[in-house]
């Protein structure tokens, strides 16, 4: 149980960071977007839980608690915001949200 | 009763203050009430002040009323307080008495006019500014009243702002007389920084104890304050602003531009006369600045078309009378001409402006003619008050205060014969262009056709003035004729008498003196006739040959003075203001709005709207500040 | 369990690459709930068997029930944005495999093990309610602002429609219109 070492667990949560990073540059689609934000939230998680458990503290773990419910915030907002977004726009495209350009 | 004398400029000021507030709320009918009614009850207190004050004379022979401390600096401590004495006395009285008049006649003369509340609003603000110039105790205070009748004259000058010239002829009017007030300000710091207070009385007082007279200093504060007086009562070199100031309603004309704040640098010489009794060559100048101005602008009077016109130039004769007098240490002259220049010459210009208005607006006397009959009133009323401008004798106020005044040119010790041969040659001159008016405009054919005919608000004050300018001549009769005279008695309370100890003294007071006016008036008043009714024809034949009319269109400009100031100021302003509008500050100034502008523009590019390159630019600042971190 | 961590970290690259290149919404969020419980499988792995519980419950139960209701009862497949060509895919690469090196030579440096103590709920119970009650309290604002926002804004997309249908309803009353596509009338009776 002890053999896995914290590098390990971070570079596995920065993996995921990047692959959802990836997504939010690539995809259009604002519900794949929301769900990207949600892997990159996750991977953060990831990140305090392994280091907690590198000191064997219940901090880490605290604060993936809290990255949790600011998750669930997000998402909250982030699906409503969708609603209206695809009654204004006619569709999910987050390009077609560029009313705001300079 | 004289402790109601703060109620005298109060009433106005709330006029203004409630026409200000109520502004659209009120009808015209409600305008007219507050306007003329607030000044109607103003003259009423003035009445009451003054009444009591003339027949039962406070210790000192003056009031003093200290409403509360202006402000208190360094020791300097300027209070909001009145002074009355018998100058004040007869400048309360005729601002008061022709202003509700005038507001009267106003109320007829404006009532299709759609800026009539706007008009009774200038008006209320004017006569209380007008009452602080004159009741103030202190120069400072006198000098709040100054800018602000200052600021009423442009305002109603440029009455009627849709139409840019009478825009320009306000603007020309408030800074012309800028440049007096700058002097007069200048006046005022050398006075405090002298004599250390600002208070009118004690001023003189310190004035006189510290300062020997002719000194150069005394000489200095007096040119100054004459300064500030050319400015505000129109006289050479600062003349200028008075004919164009005809653009404004009559009303405007009669109350501010002929009856009361042109003359307010009459008041201040003779507020101040102490101060120019110790400066003999500010005296000198006073003399010939008024002696100049009187006969400039009575030529000028003699060939203008427009009849407001050739009023204004009368108007700026008649101030040259006025100051030529004080100049000569004919101190209470100078104010008795002011009394009755007020009544009749606002009777003329609201005399005119009855006229302009039954003839739609015509102001060249040229297309006049032939009035008499349609509009007896205002002829009656009109040839009285010319008749008085003229100085027909015996029975008009005019006569009176003028023989007055040209013989305090003579008999005085700071009198002269040249002064007094051009006082006469005015005199002359005033004669024809005054009765000039009456013939063309009231007699001859019609040329236009009278559209309307003013009812009684706007004769009733015409034949209260009428009045007014006939009996108000006889509170002062010259020795010669019977030793009634109060006027000069009251005003012994607070100006130097006249001494008649000037070397032709016995003569100017006699009878012969005056007999020498006497017939230069009738003479003149034939000699118009003949040249305006029987020969008119060949008059105006004499006024175009080629060597009479560059002499006449010179006159008719004002003596160049125009031409002359537009070459030398206002061209030069212009051009170094065209030259200098791309100097370096404007540069700079440019520069300024170019970064700012090429920076909007480039953070404007960056502002795409798009939700993935934000995203990436902000990836691609990650990866930098890790690379700094890691590489490190 | 080392290698229950590894098949799981395996699990959970896989699924998520999977979630950022399916086209198809649905698909693609049945693969984040794969990812979240292979996420869930890790934390059991590195001692914290109370957050992966909650992983399962919270993450992979309530948060995705949203998302996958959200897609169904608005019809949101259908507004897909088309699909983006894989040359779209290069400059995000790029980007993300610099950071995904920079990171991972930073945490290869030096080696740390973990501490290997299981860190269990009665412990993560005791810390959340003693020194951060206060960050607790600020988390449960944070869901009823969300909570407020969301219902806010649900709420003016309903009045919206209702306004609309209205007025489409008078227009066809006036004969001078048509009833509208099925698919907008369920989004109605949905909102």
């Amino acid at each position: 149980m002890a053999s896995v070492s914290l590098e390990h667990a971070l570079i596995l949560a920065a993996i995921l960071f990047a692959i959802g990073f990836a997504g939010l540059l690539t995809r259009r689609n604002l519900i794949v977007v929301l769900a990207c934000i949600e892997i990159m939230l996750n991977a953060a998680g990831l990140a305090f839980v392994a280091a907690g458990a590198r000191w064997g503290q219940a901090d880490g773990q605290v604060m993936f608690l809290f990255v949790l419910a600011m998750a669930g915030a997000e998402v909250a907002v982030g699906l409503a915001i969708a609603i209206r977004f695809r009654q204004s726009l006619k569709g999910l495209d987050v390009d077609d949200a560029d009313r705001m350009r300079g | 009763m004289l402790s109601l004398l703060w109620l005298i400029p109060a009433l106005p000021a709330a006029g203004f203050v409630l026409l200000v507030l109520l502004n659209r709320r009120l009808g015209r009918a409600g305008a007219a009430w507050i306007g003329a009614g607030s000044v109607g009850l103003s003259m009423l207190a003035a009445l009451l002040v003054c009444g009591s004050f003339i027949v039962s004379p406070p210790a000192g022979d003056a009031c003093r009323q200290v409403l509360w401390t202006w402000m208190d600096v360094a020791g300097f401590t300027p209070a909001i307080g009145f002074y009355l004495d018998a100058v004040s006395v007869v400048w309360v009285l005729v601002i008061t008495v022709v202003g509700f008049l005038i507001h009267l006649y106003s109320t007829e003369h404006m009532e299709h006019d759609e800026g009539f509340t706007r008009f009774f609003t200038y008006l209320n603000l004017f006569v209380f500014s007008m009452l602080v110039l004159v009741l103030a105790d202190n120069l400072l205070l006198l000098y709040l009243g100054w800018e602000g009748v200052g600021l009423c004259s442009y305002l109603l000058i440029a009455f009627w702002q849709k139409d840019p010239q009478n825009v320009y002829s306000g603007r020309k009017a408030f800074i012309v007389t800028r440049v007096g007030d700058t002097a007069l300000i200048a006046g005022l710091f050398l006075l405090l920084t002298q004599l250390g207070t600002l208070e009118i009385q004690p001023l003189l007082r310190a004035a006189e104890q510290t300062w020997a007279p002719d000194s150069t200093v005394a000489v200095v504060a007096a040119l100054l304050i004459l300064g500030g007086a050319v400015g505000k009562s129109a006289q050479v070199p600062l003349q200028t602003w008075l004919p164009d100031a005809m653009a404004g309603p009559s009303p405007v004309s009669a109350l501010i531009h002929a009856a009361t704040m042109v003359t307010a640098g009459v008041y201040l010489i003779a507020r101040t006369t102490p101060l120019f009794e110790l400066a003999g060559d500010a005296r000198l100048a006073v003399a010939l600045v008024g002696i100049v101005t009187l006969l400039i602008a009575g030529f000028s009077a003699l060939v203008q078309h427009d009849l407001k016109r050739a009023l204004a130039y009368s108007t700026i004769s008649q101030i040259g009378y006025m100051i030529l007098a004080l100049g000569v240490s004919g101190w209470e002259a100078g104010v008795f001409h002011f009394g009755t220049h007020a009544f009749f010459k606002a009777l003329l210009f609201l005399g005119a402006g009855v006229v302009i208005e039954a003839l739609a607006g015509e102001h060249d006397i040229f297309k006049m003619g032939g009035l008499a009959r349609k509009l007896p009133a205002v002829f009656v009323t009109f040839t009285v008050g010319a008749a008085a401008l003229a100085a027909l004798p015996f029975v008009t106020n005019g006569f009176y205060s003028k023989d007055l005044v040209i013989s305090t040119t003579l008999g005085t010790a700071d009198g002269n014969v040249w002064l007094y041969v051009g006082s006469i040659l005015g005199a002359f001159v005033t004669t024809l262009y005054s009765f000039r008016l009456v013939w063309v405009v009231f007699f001859g054919e019609a040329h236009t056709e009278v559209t309307r005919r003013p009812r009684w608000r706007q004769t009733m004050p015409l034949w209260v003035l009428a009045v007014f300018s006939i009996i108000t001549g006889f509170l002062w009769l010259p020795a010669w004729i019977g030793a009634f005279h109060p006027l000069e008695d009251f005003l012994d309370t607070a100006l130097p008498p006249i001494e008649w100890t000037g070397r032709y003294a016995h003569f100017a007071e006699s009878a012969g003196a005056a007999f020498v006016i006497i017939l230069i008036v009738y003479g003149g008043i034939f000699l118009s006739y003949l040249l305006w009714v029987p020969w008119r024809r060949g008059t105006h034949a004499f006024a175009a040959s080629p060597v009479v009319r560059p002499l006449a269109a010179f006159w008719l400009g004002g003596w160049g003075f125009d031409w002359l100031y537009e070459r030398v100021f206002v061209r030069p302003v212009k051009w170094f203001a065209h030259w200098a509008r791309h100097d370096l500050v404007d540069y700079v100034v440019d520069g300024i709005a170019w970064v700012n502008l090429a920076g909007w523009r480039t953070l404007s590019a960056g502002q795409t709207g798009r939700l993935r390159s934000y995203v990436a630019v902000a990836g691609f600042g990650v990866v930098l500040v890790l690379a700094v971190v890691v590489l490190r | 369990m080392t290698i229950l961590f590894y098949i799981a970290a395996a699990v959970a690259v896989l699924a998520t690459l999977l979630v950022v290149t399916r086209r198809n919404l649905v698909h693609a969020l049945l693969y984040l709930v794969v990812s979240l419980f292979a996420v869930a499988v890790v934390f059991y792995t590195l001692g914290a068997p109370f957050v992966a519980a909650l992983e399962v419950i919270v993450y992979a139960g309530a948060i995705m029930m949203l998302f996958v209701f959200a897609v169904m009862l608005l019809n949101l497949q259908a507004a897909s944005p088309p699909r983006v060509p894989w040359t779209a895919w290069v400059g995000p690469a790029v980007l993300v495999g610099v950071l995904l090196a920079e990171v991972i030579y930073a945490l290869t440096i030096e080696t740390q093990p973990l501490a290997g103590a299981e860190v269990g709920a009665t412990a993560v119970s005791e810390a959340l309610y003693g020194p951060y009650v206060l960050a607790v309290e600020l988390a449960s604002m944070l869901l009823l602002a969300a909570l407020v926002a969301a219902t806010h804004v649900a709420a003016r997309a309903r009045e919206d429609q209702t306004a609309a249908s209205v007025e489409r309803g008078r227009a066809v009353l006036h004969g001078q219109g048509t009833a509208s596509e099925p698919g907008v009338i369920v989004e109605e009776g949905d909102a």
